[in-house]
């Protein structure tokens, strides 16, 4: 194998140390969809087109002169606006439905936002200038973007201060009872219909926060949402609904994984490869239960 | 009698609409290719209920296939990919021939086989773990498609051109039309009589409750793979009959086209009403027509009003046309338990 990464080992580092940062953010898309999930047990395909739309505020803030990471601010404030609209226009008529009448009804917001997207900012890629500069570790042989550190604190901030949020608070109870028991939670005298738009609203200030990160760290295009959507949803079933070490794990494995496959087999197979590998996770998955006659469910 | 009234009429109307309406009939020849693509989804998401995003992964490799074997039958497959195919080489009209119906029966077969080989895996899982992970099958086909060179990655390659010298684009069309036409009634005769027999009949039963199929000693997996292989089969050629009359075939547009024909199927299966033999037909006619028809007004904005329409359709009309009906007119459109049904289910036991 002649492959660059096993002439320079170093090159394996790097793809560690990338991993890892990408990964958290990754994470942080995960735990929104796995709390949607777990809640309203809908699956949001629309989930990438929320992270590409907060990365849009973020590029919109670095257009009009400021700079693009105060959009880890602004962005969350925007989408948890957004969200709870979405969820007052269409997604309240499909939270006690079929699941698949929720990945069909979010496949079509996601073809729509897509579109609206590409109408607004034009179908070029384009990114966020942060101007953050780099740290070089090891004699200058890894070069990691402080935009990439950057945004993996705000991750890790914004996650801890969710989990902290939903332990403490009245709202972040009734959604963890909601999530337990609907029927029983209501009967409690807990707002189901405000709780459930909370929780989506929540969801897409999670992906608006991700989305702007994205913005200063990659490059953003109107149609590379499902991506997102797909790693988000791996990540869940690799760790399971409501497990926030696993959901952070998984995320930075993912992440080392596909800047392992990046080198490797090249760019142009980086998204093949993540997809394939959540068809071969879930027909792992799917043998490993057959032999106790059960099924994912 | 009256049923053979009006499959006779309907017959007749496909094979003189070329020459009722010929400036449409590329239009209709697609709207055959629609009907395919819809009724065989419904064998997995209608009546097996495994609502399925990844019947365009067969669609794509029956049309790479068949443009492949028309090309590589004859001259080198990736000379013709770097040089833009038509412009250095040049297929005969018996070379076309052969390489077309060759192709088009590999079409059929290899995605049957692959429908067959990733079958055990993959329907193994339920509900919307199947559909996430055909979603990304997929896509993940088109991606991997768009990285070999051989296919011409992500720049697509073109397939034969009609050989000029036998006649012009209008013979083409007809050509096309009427393989198309023939395609789209061996699918529908073949899955009208597939219903009837005791595999439809399993089919329902593991829409129904797979749990009590199987605890009633139905070998559940053997007859989803069954399902998805004829399904398969039918959209590999549709994808390849697809390839030729496009005459361009690009990896993410129109072969492993997710956005488009694979939710095309699923929204015209639904549209239609999902289980029925004949909702995919009807929602294929009334989504083409609306397609076409109203594209033009929304130019530009035509993914906007697919996305729309997707959930204007799945939230609020999720039955279908022919659900509604059912409900509207059970007398006349509701399940009807004929001999050849009951003779089914006396067997069954």
């Amino acid at each position: 194998m002649d492959l660059l990464i096993f002439k320079a080992p170093i090159l394996m580092v790097q793809a560690s140390m990338d991993g890892i940062l990408i990964g958290i953010l990754f994470a942080l898309i995960a735990y929104g969809m796995a709390l949607q999930w777990g809640v309203m047990n809908i699956i949001n395909i629309a989930q990438g087109e929320l992270v590409i739309m907060g990365g849009y505020v973020a590029y919109f803030m670095y257009v009009i002169g400021i700079h693009p990471a105060f959009g880890v601010i602004v962005a969350p404030i925007i989408m948890y606006f957004v969200g709870v609209g979405l969820y007052k226009l269409v997604i309240n008529k499909v939270v006690d439905r079929d699941l698949f009448i929720s990945i069909l009804a979010t496949f079509g917001i996601s073809i729509l936002t897509q579109q609206l997207m590409n109408f607004i900012f034009g179908s070029d890629v384009v990114v966020a200038q942060s101007n953050f500069g780099t740290t070089m570790l090891f004699d200058n042989s890894v070069t990691l973007p402080n935009s990439k550190i950057f945004s993996a604190l705000v991750s890790v901030i914004v996650a801890i201060v969710l989990v902290i949020y939903m332990k403490k608070s009245k709202l972040g109870r009734a959604i963890r009872a909601t999530a337990q028991n609907a029927r029983a939670a209501k009967i409690l005298g807990v707002d189901t219909e405000k709780v459930y738009a909370a929780t989506f609203g929540i969801n897409a200030a999670l992906c608006g926060v991700a989305g702007a990160c994205i913005a200063i760290t990659f490059t953003l295009h109107p149609y590379v949402g499902l991506p997102y959507t797909v790693r988000s949803f791996m990540i869940v079933i690799l760790a399971g609904l409501g497990n926030l070490p696993g959901v952070a794990l998984s995320g930075m494995a993912l992440g080392v994984f596909e800047e392992f496959a990046d080198y490797l087999l090249g760019t142009e197979f980086r998204i093949g490869a993540v997809f394939l590998l959540l068809v071969l996770i879930l027909v792992y998955r799917r043998f490993k239960l057959s032999r106790k006659r059960e099924y994912l469910k | 009698m009256k049923n053979i009234l009006l499959y006779s009429a309907l017959l007749i109307f496909g094979l003189v609409a070329p020459f009722l309406f010929p400036a449409f009939k590329m239009q209709i020849s697609f709207l055959w290719i629609l009907i395919i693509l819809a009724m065989t989804w419904d064998v997995q998401g209608g009546q097996m209920g495994y609502n399925t995003f990844g019947n365009i992964l067969f669609f794509g490799i029956g049309m790479y296939l068949c443009a492949g074997i028309q090309i590589g039958m004859f001259f080198p497959l990736a000379e013709w990919t770097i040089s833009g195919g038509e412009k250095t080489f040049v297929h005969t009209p018996t070379q076309y021939f052969q390489g077309f119906f060759v192709g088009l029966i590999f079409a059929g077969i290899v995605p049957a086989l692959v429908a067959g080989l990733i079958g055990y895996g993959i329907l193994g899982l339920r509900g919307h773990y199947f559909a996430i992970c055909t979603l990304a099958l997929g896509i993940a086909a088109g991606e991997i498609a768009g990285g070999i060179e051989l296919i011409g990655a992500g720049q697509g390659m073109t397939s034969p051109p009609w050989p000029k010298n036998i006649g012009d684009t209008e013979l083409r069309s007809e050509f096309f039309y009427y393989i198309c036409l023939v395609l789209m009634i061996a699918t529908f005769v073949f899955l009208q009589w597939a219903y009837k027999t005791r595999f439809g009949l399993v089919l329902n039963a593991i829409r129904d409750n797979e749990d009590k199929a199987e605890a009633m000693g139905i070998y559940t997996m053997r007859y989803k793979i069954i399902g998805w292989v004829v399904s398969a089969f039918f959209v590999g050629m549709a994808g390849g009959l697809m390839g030729n009359m496009v005459g361009y075939i690009e990896p993410t547009e129109i072969a492993f086209a997710g956005p488009t024909f694979g939710v095309f199927m699923v929204l015209m299966a639904i549209l239609g009403g999902k289980g029925t033999l004949w909702g995919p037909v009807i929602g294929a006619t009334v989504f083409h027509i609306f397609k076409e028809g109203f594209w033009t007004f929304f130019l530009g904005w035509q993914y906007v009003a697919l996305g729309i329409l997707i959930v204007v359709i799945v939230v609020f009309f999720p039955e279908g046309i022919m659900g509604w009906f059912r409900e509207k007119y059970p007398e006349k459109f509701g399940e009807v338990i004929d001999e050849a049904d009951r003779k089914a289910q006396v067997e069954l036991k």
